[in-house]
């Protein structure tokens, strides 16, 4: 599958939710059934700073693939990084820098990605991109 | 015309509906729900008579003040000064040059530690006794004077209700005690402190105190005189006034014994090269043009506050608060934080197993406004040893029917996330 049809297929998922509080209940789920974070890392080198809610990111790379991992001690900050997660893991460096994150304004959570809402999401989100980077550069060498 | 005299409004009756009606914002939707609004503590909503005053003094009063003579120039200064009388009759001071106006609580303060450390009446090593329950304004400043030894801070501890524990306080002082600053009202537990004994206490020693009324000036009447407060400082948003003007009050001789905040214009007498000598009070401490709008429209806000009998306020908070208090409490695996016996209508709780900002998040689909985080007081989470809270504080124009909608969002809320 291709990272953008990775994409289109959240916005879909998302566009057969009604209201904000089905919304926020698919999200929560999304967080509930995310991978487990990995243990050990829940350290503050993979805190992303949030003001209200603290946030990890864990990113490996395996066979150019780059697989990320994420959680939160709030249940719907971790549902929206289980989204981010879901968006970018298990693709190449190439593919990632290849798509710009406009789902995240279609699934109508641009909102809640905003600076402003000081949850360490748009930390994330920018984190995702810069891992990209980084493994790009190590994978060629 | 003067607005401020001519904007007195006749005494009102308590009738929720009116009160509500005066308050344009709301009547407005959010998320498509009626606008619940309980983030009292945070800002106050500004009444159509103080948002009124706002688009009338451009309209056609606005000019510099304390500068020209033409006829603008004297209505907008008759204006400002109107301003510093009705608040002087509002914290019923002794003299009109008394009253500072500034942007808010945090300028005043640091107005005070700032020219405390200019005037080294605070000099590293020195002490200044506050509370474990000080919002960052008033812990940051002190830190931030006095170089690298800086103000060593007492803290006046807390229980578990967030009551002041004053059985050690005498015992804090001593020579290098060079100030008590204390919050009135805690913006996080509602806790009212008993400030007229702090404050007898530290007269007892020869020590200045310092009182943060942000959060009291709309709950209660403030008398400074009755106090015996050496500084009061309060913020003009959180009275229904604009956001950017506040107000340091403080004894005369107090305030004449500190030298120049900030230097600039109209705080000066004469300026050469080699030397400048400084206005008299209030002007001393109003470098540049000031917040002149922000002055009337907070005299405004405080007209129409006096048009009720302050004990009608008093009376519907207190119910609400009493309301919420008993419905939050029936919620499963919910605790209040802040249960003093003598509290201001904010109402700080966690949920057993909940993060806040889910809640915030949640009951905001329903167009409900609480706070959550840390409310700028973190040593009081740690007190408590919680990352967080929610909040949910009232002002007057809030009802009992508000607190249900509160009650039912944030029992739906808990449904969603356990």
């Amino acid at each position: 599958m291709t990272i953008q049809k990775n994409h289109e297929n959240i916005i879909n998922e998302f566009s057969n939710l009604l209201d904000w509080d089905e919304k926020y209940k698919y999200i929560i789920q999304l967080g509930r059934k995310m991978e487990p974070y990995p243990e050990g890392f829940k350290t503050d080198k993979f805190k992303i700073e949030g003001c209200q809610s603290q946030v990890w990111l864990y990113a490996k790379s395996e066979n150019g693939k780059i697989y990320f991992y994420a959680d939160s001690d709030a249940l719907i900050v971790r549902g929206l990084s289980a989204i981010l997660v879901r968006a970018y893991s298990g693709f190449s460096p190439e593919q990632i820098l290849s798509v710009k994150p406009d789902f995240i304004k279609e699934i109508g959570i641009d909102n809640q990605l905003s600076p402003t809402r000081k949850n360490g999401l748009m930390s994330m989100l920018k984190q995702i991109y810069d891992y990209a980077k980084v493994f790009k550069i190590i994978n060629k060498q | 015309m003067n607005l401020i005299k001519s904007k007195i409004p006749r005494k009102r009756e308590f009738r929720i509906d009116e009160i509500r009606n005066d308050f344009p914002i709301l009547q407005r939707l959010v998320n498509g729900k009626p606008l619940v609004y309980l983030d009292n503590a945070a800002t106050t909503q500004k009444p159509d008579f103080v948002i009124e005053a706002i688009k009338h003094y451009y309209d056609f009063e606005n000019a510099n003040i304390h500068r020209g003579l033409h006829f603008l120039s004297e209505v907008a200064t008759e204006a400002y000064e109107t301003a510093r009388l009705k608040v002087k009759e509002f914290l019923n001071a002794l003299s009109a040059s008394e009253i500072i106006f500034v942007r808010g609580t945090t300028e005043a303060i640091n107005l005070i530690a700032s020219t405390m450390e200019k005037s080294k009446r605070l000099n590293p090593g020195d002490e200044v006794i506050i509370t474990n329950m000080e919002h960052h304004a008033n812990i940051v400043p002190w830190q931030l004077i006095c170089g690298e030894e800086g103000i060593k801070l007492r803290v006046i501890p807390i229980t578990d209700s967030g009551e002041l524990i004053l059985d050690d306080f005498e015992n804090m002082f001593n020579e290098k005690t060079k100030l008590v600053s204390v919050v009135q009202v805690s913006n996080t537990l509602g806790t009212i402190n008993p400030v007229e004994k702090i404050i007898s206490i530290a007269h007892k020693h020869n020590v200045p105190v310092l009182l943060d009324g942000a959060q009291a000036v709309s709950h209660q009447k403030i008398d400074v005189q009755k106090l015996d407060c050496d500084f009061y400082s309060f913020s003009g948003h959180k009275l229904y006034g604009p956001t950017g003007i506040g107000v340091l009050y403080g004894k005369t001789h107090l305030l004449d014994s500190l030298p120049p905040y900030q230097g600039g214009g109209d705080m000066i007498r004469t300026v050469t090269f080699e030397k400048t000598t400084f206005n008299d009070l209030p002007h001393k401490f109003e470098a540049g043009t000031p917040n002149i709008v922000g002055a009337i429209g907070l005299a405004i806000a405080i007209n129409y506050l006096n048009a009720f009998d302050l004990q009608d306020i008093i009376q519907h908070e207190n119910k609400l608060l009493e309301y919420a208090t008993k419905e939050l409490s029936k919620i499963d695996g919910l605790k209040i934080i802040g249960t003093a016996k003598d509290k201001a209508p904010v109402i700080s709780f966690v949920i057993d197993g909940i993060h806040p900002y889910d809640i915030g998040t949640l009951l905001n689909s329903d167009g409900i406004a609480i706070r959550t985080g840390h409310h700028c007081t973190q040593p009081i989470m740690d007190r408590f040893k919680i990352s967080a809270t929610a909040r949910a504080s009232f002002a007057f124009y809030n009802t009992q029917q508000e607190i249900d909608i509160l009650i039912n969002s944030l029992n739906k809320t808990i449904e969603i996330l356990k």
